[in-house]
């Protein structure tokens, strides 16, 4: 198997891009879950302004998006300048990539469990407040089991989505060997070096195997989870 | 335990101002679609707030805007029975039937639960999922699920309107068990003149948002008056026990003095049951008739007698048993000079047992 014959270099990429790719949803899942909650149940004032914030990545050039974590999020950013006194570094670190990376897959993740809040039946969560149920009691026992399905369909979307980040990462955090390269970044780095071809071709299939595998993931979770809150 | 409420909303081209009281046992709100019932059920449940009122269950008020209360839904102590059962879908019937316990962090009886199980015959599906359950199914398991949540009120919005008459048949006498069984006040919607015959202690008729008649079943039924809000055919209902069944087919009942016959039905003798007298099949003769075919006539006294158009009147008749209405025309009234006092005969074409309605 000369095709799973990696070296140091490209297990790094991998392992850090699986990393990346998994602190991001995970982190960004609770804030996900609060917009699309937000957007799907609450009017308020700005509520165009938030849902055009939230989809703002997904229309904007990545370089952008990156450039402007940059801005806010730099060592001498409003916000960068904050963090590090109390220290936290997102700049050419691999935490912000992930944050990048978060970003970059917050509309795909928003989008999917907002559809699936949307289809949660206002009567049924009236009928458990009538049970005795609190608001909150009333979100964790009903409204979040049975928008299960799009969590996950959105979680796993949001993981394929990160592990492809290339532009925004790339200008945000560079792309530094085993701190900041993720298989993208490692793809277009052995692009530029002659006769590195078979590398790249290697971590090319890697990241195809992951993205197709996340998706049919993706499609049988949303898809058992469907069918166990369907109740057959 | 009682429950008084009074409440104003305003809708688009549409006022609702309600005050009724509302004791123990069951108390129908009745009038077409579109009259408010809904809308005041919701409003004691909390799901939606009345611009105006005060809502109060025994001495605890669960709304009253003028002093700023306003107790949420989930602290109203609530069994609320939808038309549309509303079992959560992921969740077994088991779970769906202590939801309300395990929302209020409560110990479930276990006897208690039992009772209740065995009562709705819930035990073949506690395992089940809502979505394998057919439609007389969920609204057992809903009525079950209402029942356990401890309530100190039990609300009930159109709980057969979306069942067939067969499974209306089999969910019904749940309703009377309750309202026999329990001292907690149920409110229940409706627009059926038959179920308000059947389950109704006490009736508001409700008519564009307004209460246009309330009070005891038995009598909101004899009243004339109830009539625009769509009786169907207006008819007096009464209280009966059966005597006896006859080998000729025909069951034997008793009310008050009075003995009446109708076609023999599954009931057990020594049973109370309510019957409907539909006026348009009373006549009224001034003599103990002779000879006739009908199987029923009643010794009475007229105590009003109500126009209705220019060509006829309904004519209350007080009998031993209760007010009798029968349907007359105003050539009749003139021709037999029926009036306040005057002692008549009902002859009863038809008898329906309230309790056979929608079998």
């Amino acid at each position: 198997m000369m095709l799973l014959d990696f070296s140091p270099t490209e297990w790094q990429a991998i392992t850090l891009s699986l990393k990346v790719s998994l602190v991001a949803t995970i982190c960004s899942l609770p804030v996900g879950i609060l917009a699309a909650y937000a957007l799907a149940r609450w009017d308020f004032y700005g509520k165009q302004l938030l849902n055009g914030l939230v989809h703002l990545p997904l229309v904007l050039p990545p370089v952008v998006t990156g450039y402007l974590l940059l801005t806010v999020f730099g060592v001498r950013g409003p916000v960068g300048g904050f963090l590090q006194d109390l220290g936290i570094v997102f700049a050419f670190r691999w935490t912000g990539a992930v944050l990048a990376a978060a970003i970059m897959a917050f509309p795909l993740l928003v989008r999917a469990i907002r559809l699936s809040l949307e289809a949660v039946d206002p009567k049924l969560e009236q009928a458990a407040a009538t049970l005795g149920a609190s608001r909150l009691w009333v979100f964790i026992t009903i409204t979040l089991p049975l928008t299960l399905p799009g969590i996950l369909a959105g979680s796993v979307l949001s993981f394929a989505k990160a592990l492809g980040e290339f532009g925004a990462t790339i200008t945000f955090v560079s792309s530094i060997q085993g701190q900041t390269q993720t298989v993208p970044s490692a793809i277009y780095a052995l692009l530029q070096v002659p006769g590195q071809e078979g590398a790249a071709l290697r971590l090319v299939v890697v990241s195809v195997v992951l993205a197709m595998g996340a998706l049919l993931l993706s499609e049988v979770l949303a898809r058992r989870a469907t069918k166990r809150m369907r109740g057959t | 335990m009682s429950l008084s409420i009074s409440i104003q909303h305003r809708f688009d081209g549409f006022d609702l101002d309600a005050t009724f009281a509302a004791p123990e046992g069951l108390t129908v709100l009745y009038g077409r679609s579109g009259s408010g019932k809904s809308t005041i059920i919701n409003a004691i449940a909390g799901l939606m707030r009345p611009h105006a009122g005060k809502i109060v269950v025994g001495t605890e008020v669960l709304q009253d805007t003028q002093a700023g209360v306003f107790v949420p839904p989930h602290k109203r102590r609530l069994g609320y029975i939808f038309q549309d059962s509303r079992l959560f879908p992921h969740l077994s019937v088991a779970r769906n039937l202590d939801y309300a316990a395990h929302a209020a962090r409560r110990e479930i009886d276990p006897q208690h639960r039992a009772r209740i199980v065995d009562m709705l015959g819930l035990a073949p599906m506690l395992n089940r999922r809502p979505v394998a359950l057919s439609g007389g199914e969920k609204q057992r398991v809903a009525i079950g699920r209402a029942l356990l949540a401890d309530p100190q009120l039990i609300l009930a919005d159109e709980p057969l309107a979306s069942l067939d008459s067969e499974r209306k048949s089999e969910i019904l006498p749940y309703f009377e068990q309750i309202r026999d069984e329990t001292d907690i006040p149920i409110i229940y919607v409706s627009h059926s003149a038959d179920e308000v015959a059947r389950l109704a202690t006490t009736v508001v008729a409700l008519e564009r948002g307004a209460v246009i008649r309330q009070g005891p079943a038995l009598d909101v039924l004899a009243d004339p008056n109830a009539m625009p809000l769509g009786l169907g055919a207006v008819g007096a209902v009464l209280d009966a026990r059966v005597v006896a069944h006859h080998t000729d087919g025909l069951t034997e009942l008793s009310a008050g003095q009075d003995t009446y016959f109708l076609p023999r039905t599954r009931l057990d003798v020594g049973q109370h049951v309510r019957v409907r007298l539909p006026a348009s099949d009373v006549m009224l003769a001034l003599q103990q008739p002779v000879g006739f075919s009908a199987l029923n006539s009643v010794a009475g006294t007229i105590t009003a007698v109500q126009p209705t158009s220019a060509s006829s009147a309904i004519v209350t008749v007080l009998t031993s048993a209760g007010p009798v209405l029968a349907r007359v025309t105003q050539r009749s009234v003139a021709a037999l000079e029926l009036q306040a006092g005057k002692p008549v005969f009902a002859i009863v074409k038809t008898v329906a047992i309230a309790s056979d309605i929608g079998a």
